[in-house]
């Protein structure tokens, strides 16, 4: 490439950098900036708030123990057989990544809704899933189960075959030799995927709206609680996006620092 | 003593291999693609054969016909694959005792620590895999595999990984090692110099052994062109 040529390349790319980095921070910008520290302390003492953040706590806590739990048994049954099945289930985890929220919604409704596919078997039983606070926890681990499964494939697949098999010839059996070669190995990918999979469920509104409701205390979490004050009060919504997204960061902050994509983990905190 | 017949399909290796090995050293040897990792597999119970029968000192191991098939932590078979496949999670020392979890915790440390002693890696306990060279991984590997006390034990391409100094000090050494253990040893390598650790040497080509015998054996009637060429060539490192 000609020395204008390289030029106008570093151009292109410093301008598109710029332009896409200034509209990603914009709107969060916009939020801390424009907000009074009044007009904050008035969000705080919104009567949403606190019923909207300890369900979204709670909701969100289950939903991932949940995903992290079964999806790290799916992923590693995926990552160790390539067989057409696996892939096929690959497909099917990824899913609810691909469609829209909303949609997911009207799908858990005519699933687990009271004349849904498995809810009138439920509802016979006496079990209401739809518009209750396993509802919200449903939708969430619905949307967000896919981003915790696909780190954990790509994680476990990098796991060294060979190491397993040498755990196996030491006695381990398949379990244990998940547990203790397996999971320690994969673990700074699982933990990456289960921030972003927590990420993406406490910012669940879509199919919680229409699975679940907004119900102040049963299933309306802080995305809902935001839409609502939307309604009144436009200071106290920006009050409360700014506590999600000062939540968000300060998890995911965190939980880079735990996790350091890819790497292995370092002899030395193991030791301690 | 291990003997062995299976019998597998896999893509277009149709394995089939009747081995009967000694507590004697073994010389695997034979062209990439001929089905020596797989039967090492179907050997360690990590894959499946087809038909056939292994028997490690009549124990039945696995037996299509009858439906037996120990599974592999059950088999007593150690392995130390081409890379030695150290955890690298773990420090020497827990790599060492990973396979004596029946034991309790003082004993673990003491049978592994004196395998340790025996490969002379004992001053590496606190190290990482990371931190150690080839034959210092190899080393480990080897203490880890033999404190479980095997009854028989199978190396793939022990050497492969090696710098060739350390390759020929380490030859050098697993053959003093393979000789005192008196185990059953099968040694996976496709290189002639390894010929020399060996009392017998078996060449396995497109699933078929082709040929068995000592290395004097198979040079004086090589059966194929791989044979001769593995007999021709001097053990020169």
């Amino acid at each position: 490439m000609s020395i204008a040529g390289t030029r106008a390349w570093n151009a292109a790319q410093l301008a598109a950098s710029t332009l896409l980095g200034t509209f990603l921070l914009l709107p969060v910008a916009a939020l801390l900036l424009t907000l009074r520290w009044t007009d904050f302390e008035g969000g705080l003492r919104h009567p949403l708030l606190l019923p909207a953040l300890r369900l979204s706590l709670f909701t969100t806590g289950t939903s991932l123990s949940l995903v992290v739990v079964l999806g790290s048994l799916l992923a590693w049954w995926i990552a160790r057989n390539p067989g057409r099945p696996a892939r096929w289930l690959e497909a099917v985890s990824q899913l609810p990544a691909v469609i829209p929220p909303a949609v997911a919604g009207v799908g858990l409704l005519l699933a687990f809704g009271r004349r849904g596919l498995l809810g009138g078997i439920l509802a016979e039983r006496g079990i209401a899933l739809a518009f209750t606070t396993p509802a919200v926890i449903l939708a969430e681990a619905f949307v967000s189960a896919p981003f915790f499964v696909q780190a954990a494939i790509a994680s476990f697949r990098r796991v060294d075959e060979n190491l397993l098999v040498v755990a196996r010839t030491l006695g381990a059996s398949p379990f244990r030799a998940f547990v203790r070669v397996g999971l320690p190995l994969a673990s700074p990918g699982l933990l990456a995927g289960a921030a972003m999979s927590w990420a993406r469920s406490l910012g669940e509104f879509g199919a919680t709206l229409l699975f679940a409701g907004n119900l102040t205390g049963r299933t309306q979490t802080l995305p809902l609680a935001v839409y609502a004050a939307m309604e009144s009060d436009l200071r106290a919504a920006q009050a409360l996006s700014l506590i999600m997204v000062t939540v968000a960061f300060a998890v995911l902050l965190v939980l880079r620092r735990v996790a350091p994509a890819g790497a292995i983990p370092v002899p030395e905190a193991r030791r301690a | 003593m291990l003997e062995v017949r299976v019998g597998r399909r896999l893509g277009p290796l149709d394995l089939d291999v009747q081995l009967t090995l000694g507590r004697e050293t073994m010389l695997l040897a034979g062209p990439n693609g001929a089905g020596k990792s797989t039967l090492l597999r179907l050997l360690l119970g990590v894959s499946r054969p087809d038909r056939g029968r292994v028997s490690l000192d009549g124990d039945v191991l696995f037996d299509a016909s009858a439906g037996i098939d120990v599974p592999a932590e059950a088999r007593a078979l150690a392995y130390v694959p081409q890379d030695y496949a150290l955890f690298p999670h773990l420090d020497v020392l827990r790599n060492a005792t990973f396979g004596l979890s029946a034991l309790d915790r003082r004993e673990r440390v003491a049978r592994a620590g004196s395998w340790l002693e025996r490969l002379g890696a004992s001053h590496l306990l606190r190290r990482f895999p990371a931190e150690l060279s080839g034959g210092e991984r190899q080393r480990v590997a080897l203490a880890r595999a033999l404190a479980r006390k095997p009854r028989a034990i199978l190396l793939d391409e022990p050497f492969a990984s090696l710098d060739p100094l350390a390759r020929q000090e380490l030859r050098a050494a697993l053959g003093g090692w393979l000789r005192d253990w008196r185990l059953p040893a099968l040694v996976v390598s496709h290189d002639p110099a390894d010929a020399a650790l060996a009392d017998r040497i078996a060449v396995l080509e497109h699933g078929r052994i082709v040929q068995q015998g000592t290395l004097q054996d198979l040079r004086l009637a090589p059966a194929s062109a791989f044979v001769s060429g593995l007999t021709r060539s001097e053990p020169h490192r």
